[in-house]
């Protein structure tokens, strides 16, 4: 039986031939019930419960089961997994997470609390047993020490394990050191994900090596996939990439977790598909002006920006890469880059700090740098078929663009400086 | 003497390790500052587009975010020759306020009360009593009711029964420097509940015109990219109707609070635990026009104050920096202790830890280098904006602070305490929040009188550029050189290598050290009163990386006020 799903839609080439849709999430559904049935069966890790929760923030029963059922949607399940999402959500203080911080700005921490969903993440965040968080903590030094070697003790195979920022390896991981006894960050990751059921990286640093693994990559960073593959460890990760990670995708993959307690469908680059699945492009509310050839020429063409013509002359990096972002928006729903009339910096895709840039030139014409990974492993062929993708996105992109100068120039271009 | 180790200091951004030295009265005779991490942003920088700068230097930091690209923007602004338009500058005045807002907010609720209150203690606390007390500090105090006080110790009980104290688990519970009555207690633990949701109204005023927040997206060489929220109303009204919401808080829950922890902490401000350095230092916070900085007016002047003589404010040559790393993991070529950050280098050293595990002391202790002000530490951030802009007679800052001190009937020696630094970053909070309807209404009227110009043209050159500004926990600037269409030299001196710098190399501390020199510690073991008057700094150490400097022997004791 495949599981895999893309966009609400079963990948027909993953289905078995005689499964219909429907057959299909009603078995995705009983394996969620059965994992649901299981969960119940644990102990809660923290005395809340989802009634007082609600009742303190005053949302009604209903509104929560609303709540779930946009959150089911964003997760590209059908309506039938409204109330398994509910479920998850009340189970989730049966979920052990650790969240370590690496080489990382903190801005996924601060994304997360300042999360743009604030009902259900919210929720979610508060049921959680978030049993060691660097940023929101109490306790420091050794305290903080105990408080994390004492979680793994209690929940060894059974955490999810949390990583912000990427991995140094250089000067023998001496670019970062973190405890009493000066214990490196990759020390520190091996042992936190060795222990783990689950490994999430948060975040492009997490995920990809992100920025400090931009070149030339003076701390020879890793994400955190990558680094436990040079480690031996085999640890299903999940990547959750953005700069900084949309708290929706979070919570998301979280509750998917809760759901059927393995990992979700990725793409790739290890990204779960139901929020990476589609481009920015695909999405973009601008769409319509690409399509019809109307662009912002340049900074100075206000008329165009006024107008919310599409943005990809000035560098918009949306038809290569792959999120959410125009769907779920970022603070509560009050924007995003698209939106505030910059165009996307490819802020999910690997690499995108080197092969994405300079940011305010299209990328139509030049060869989309594809990143390679040190090893090879099967999922990795992907990676060539996506890349191949990308860059018949900007033939595609460019051709238009082109087509549309040549149409407008003089009458409207304003040069793009 | 015992050696007391204090890594990680968490409810930071970033990693930083503490090193006390506490004698036998129990005083802390040595105090060393370290940041454990490293990730090589100046090099990253090199040979890149200068317009991209903003960008990558936002990632510096993703709690101050949005400062490092509004700097990192400027510093190639300046580089190019680049002007931008008076609705460019409102827009980014607007995100930085609520920037602004939501930083101070957040450091002192989620990151900074749980120094001052217990969570254990609340436990004890009468809901009728705390509404009680809570209406001595304000006439409507915020969420101040018997029900909401009861449904707050209940969350904490649940907490507290589970035996899972959630982010709450380990904490210095019980510590004899926890001076809050329980129902004290119970109002700052709801205020801090509270907040979890507030800080979240701040943050989406400034995606409003920002696009998203951590890690805004609407700036660009020469101007602003959200234009069209800035000509609809309704962008403009929800990010007023945003702020008003966030500054309802201030009022009623953040500046109240904060005349509550300066009565009840009042002895241990004016016996100056935790002062530190007596110089500080601003660069100028909120920029009121679109002109080059040394001809800039701000909402809060640059200048520096020495030895806390308020009668005068010392003007700033930006060419008197100078960083050294003699006690950094770094290194510079030849015999130069201090490089200005235009001619700054970024050769990591790392020298690694003794056998016990502890800070070489002697050499290089920290990916931070040591930044000084003609050859002086200085402490940065809102107690010393305010420092400077009380001695330059900044009335509204004169108001706030005589206002505060009067009403508790101390002197102005209070500031100079960990405590004064925590009360100015509140008052800062509301001077910001009195301001906006100013900002606003420039703006409104500006795009009314049909001025959309949002960006100005500029031509691409060669040169240098550099940026200083104030971040909210203090003075940041970028310094770059363009060779060659690209980046050549990039430098960031951000607040907190200001703050947690090591010493230099005629073993001057940095304000962190400084400020724990002679601090007394009740249980050495449980470092409360360091910590707190770490976090009092608004620590954010991922910035910071880069500093350090060798020297080693003995540390003067410097500048300590006991």
């Amino acid at each position: 039986m495949t599981r895999r799903r893309k966009n609400g839609k079963v990948d027909e080439a993953e289905r078995a031939p005689d499964v219909t849709a429907r057959e299909h999430y009603e078995m995705l559904a009983a394996e969620a019930d059965a994992h649901l049935d299981w969960l119940e069966s644990q102990r809660p890790l923290k005395d809340v419960t989802l009634e007082g929760m609600l009742r303190r923030r005053g949302f009604s029963r209903r509104d929560f089961l609303k709540m779930s059922a946009v959150m089911t949607a964003t997760m590209a399940l059908p309506p039938i997994f409204d109330l398994r999402i509910a479920r998850a959500q009340e189970l989730a203080t049966r979920l052990p997470v650790i969240w370590v911080e690496l080489q990382s700005c903190t801005g996924n921490s601060m994304a997360l609390i300042r999360n743009s969903n604030p009902g259900i993440d919210e929720i979610v965040l508060d049921l959680l047993s978030l049993e060691y968080a660097e940023v929101l903590m109490a306790p420091s030094g050794q305290a903080a020490e105990d408080v994390l070697e004492d979680a793994i003790e209690r929940f060894d195979g059974q955490y999810i394990a949390v990583f912000e920022g990427s991995v140094p390896v250089g000067e023998d991981g001496h670019f970062l050191t973190i405890g009493p006894a000066g214990e490196t960050g990759a020390a520190k990751v091996e042992h936190v994900a060795r222990h783990a059921a689950a490994v999430i990286a948060a975040g492009t640093c997490a995920s990809y090596g992100g920025i400090p693994a931009a070149r030339p990559n003076p701390t020879t960073a890793l994400g955190v996939g990558d680094f436990l593959r040079t480690r031996g460890i085999s640890k299903p990760v999940i990547n959750l990439p953005a700069c900084p990670v949309s708290s929706t995708n979070v919570v998301g993959t979280i509750l998917e977790y809760a759901m059927f307690g393995r990992l979700p469908s990725l793409d790739a680059y290890g990204r779960p598909l139901w929020a990476y699945g589609d481009r920015i492009h695909d999405k973009c509310e601008r769409r319509g002006h690409f399509d019809a050839g109307e662009f912002v020429e340049g900074w100075t063409d206000i008329e165009g920006m006024k107008k919310g013509l599409c943005l990809f002359k000035v560098g918009c990096k949306g038809p290569m890469t792959h999120n959410n972002c125009g769907v779920v928006r970022y603070n509560d729903g009050a924007s995003w880059p698209i939106m505030s009339g910059h165009g996307c910096i490819g802020c999910s895709e690997p690499n995108f700090w080197d092969a994405l840039t300079p940011f305010e030139v299209p990328l139509a014409g030049r060869v989309y740098d594809i990143p390679f990974f040190t090893d090879a492993t099967a999922d990795r062929i992907g990676t060539v078929a996506l890349g191949v993708a990308a860059a018949g996105v900007v033939v595609h992109a460019g051709a238009t663009a082109v087509k549309s100068a040549s149409e407008e120039r003089g009458a409207k271009r304003k040069g793009a400086e | 003497m015992a050696k007391h180790v204090i890594d990680p200091i968490t409810r930071i951004e970033g990693h930083l390790r503490i090193e006390i030295e506490v004698d036998d009265a129990g005083l802390v005779e040595e105090a060393v500052s370290s940041s454990t991490a490293f990730r090589g942003f100046e090099k990253i920088m090199q040979g890149r587009d200068p317009r991209d700068v903003g960008l990558f230097a936002q990632r510096i930091c993703g709690v101050c975010t949005y400062h490092h690209y509004e700097r990192g923007v400027q510093a190639t602004e300046r580089a190019y020759g680049a002007t931008i338009p008076p609705n460019a500058r409102l827009l980014r005045n607007l995100i930085w306020a609520a920037q602004y807002v939501n930083d101070h907010t957040t450091h002192f609720y989620q990151l900074h009360s749980m120094d001052w209150w217990d969570v254990i203690r609340a436990l004890d606390a009468d809901p009728v009593l705390a509404t009680e007390v809570a209406h001595q500090y304000h006439d409507k105090p915020y969420n101040a009711s018997e029900s909401h006080y009861r449904a707050v110790m209940e969350r904490l009980l649940a907490f507290a029964q589970s035996g899972q104290l959630g982010p709450f688990a380990g904490g210095y519970w019980g510590h004899p420097k926890y001076l809050l009555t329980p129902e004290e207690n119970l109002i700052l633990a709801s205020h801090y509940l509270d907040n979890l949701a507030v800080q979240r109204l701040s943050a989406k005023a400034s995606a409003v015109f920002g696009g998203k927040n951590p890690h805004p997206q609407s700036l660009v060489v020469g101007g602003v990219t959200s234009a069209r929220d800035a000509l609809d109303a309704h962008r403009i009204a929800e990010y007023q109707f945003l702020m008003a919401k966030s500054m309802d808080f201030v009022e009623r829950a953040y500046l109240p609070d904060l005349e509550l922890l300066g009565r009840r902490y009042q002895e241990e401000a004016l016996a100056g635990y935790g002062g530190g350095l007596r110089n500080y230092m601003s660069f100028g916070a909120l920029a009121l026009d679109e002109l080059p900085w040394e001809q800039s007016t701000f909402l809060l002047q640059p200048g520096l104050v020495i030895d806390r003589d308020v009668s005068t404010v010392h003007p700033l040559d930006p060419m008197k920096i100078g960083e050294e790393v003699a006690h950094s993991w770094y290194t510079y070529d030849g015999d130069e202790t201090s490089l200005h950050p235009l001619q700054g280098q970024t050769n990591p050293a790392y020298e690694g830890f003794n056998d016990d595990g502890t800070l070489k002391t002697e050499g290089g202790y920290s990916w931070i280098k040591a930044p000084r002000y003609d050859g002086m530490p200085v402490e940065v951030g809102p107690l010393a904006r305010f420092m400077v802009a009380y001695a330059g007679g900044n009335e509204a800052v004169r108001a706030l602070m005589d206002g505060y001190t009067d009403k508790l009937g101390v002197p102005f020696s209070f500031w100079g305490s960990t405590v004064g630094r925590t009360v100015a970053r509140g008052l800062e909070s509301k001077l910001i929040g009195d301001y906006l309807p100013t900002l606003i209404g420039q703006l409104t009227a500006n795009v009314a009188s049909g001025d959309d110009r949002f960006f100005h043209r500029y031509t691409e050159k060669d040169g240098e550029g550099w940026a200083m500004g104030e971040a909210p926990r203090g003075s940041l600037s970028h310094w770059l050189t363009v060779n060659n269409g690209t980046v050549g030299n990039y430098q960031a001196i951000v607040p907190t290598t200001w703050n947690a710098g090591p010493k230099d190399s005629r073993n001057q501390r940095g304000a962190y050290e400084a400020s724990l020199i002679g601090q007394p510690m009740a249980d050495p073991t449980r470092p409360l009163e360091v910590v707190r008057t770490i976090h009092s700094f608004d620590p954010c150490l991922a910035c910071a990386v880069h500093i350090l400097n060798r020297d080693g022997q003995e540390i003067a004791l410097h500048e300590v006020e006991v």
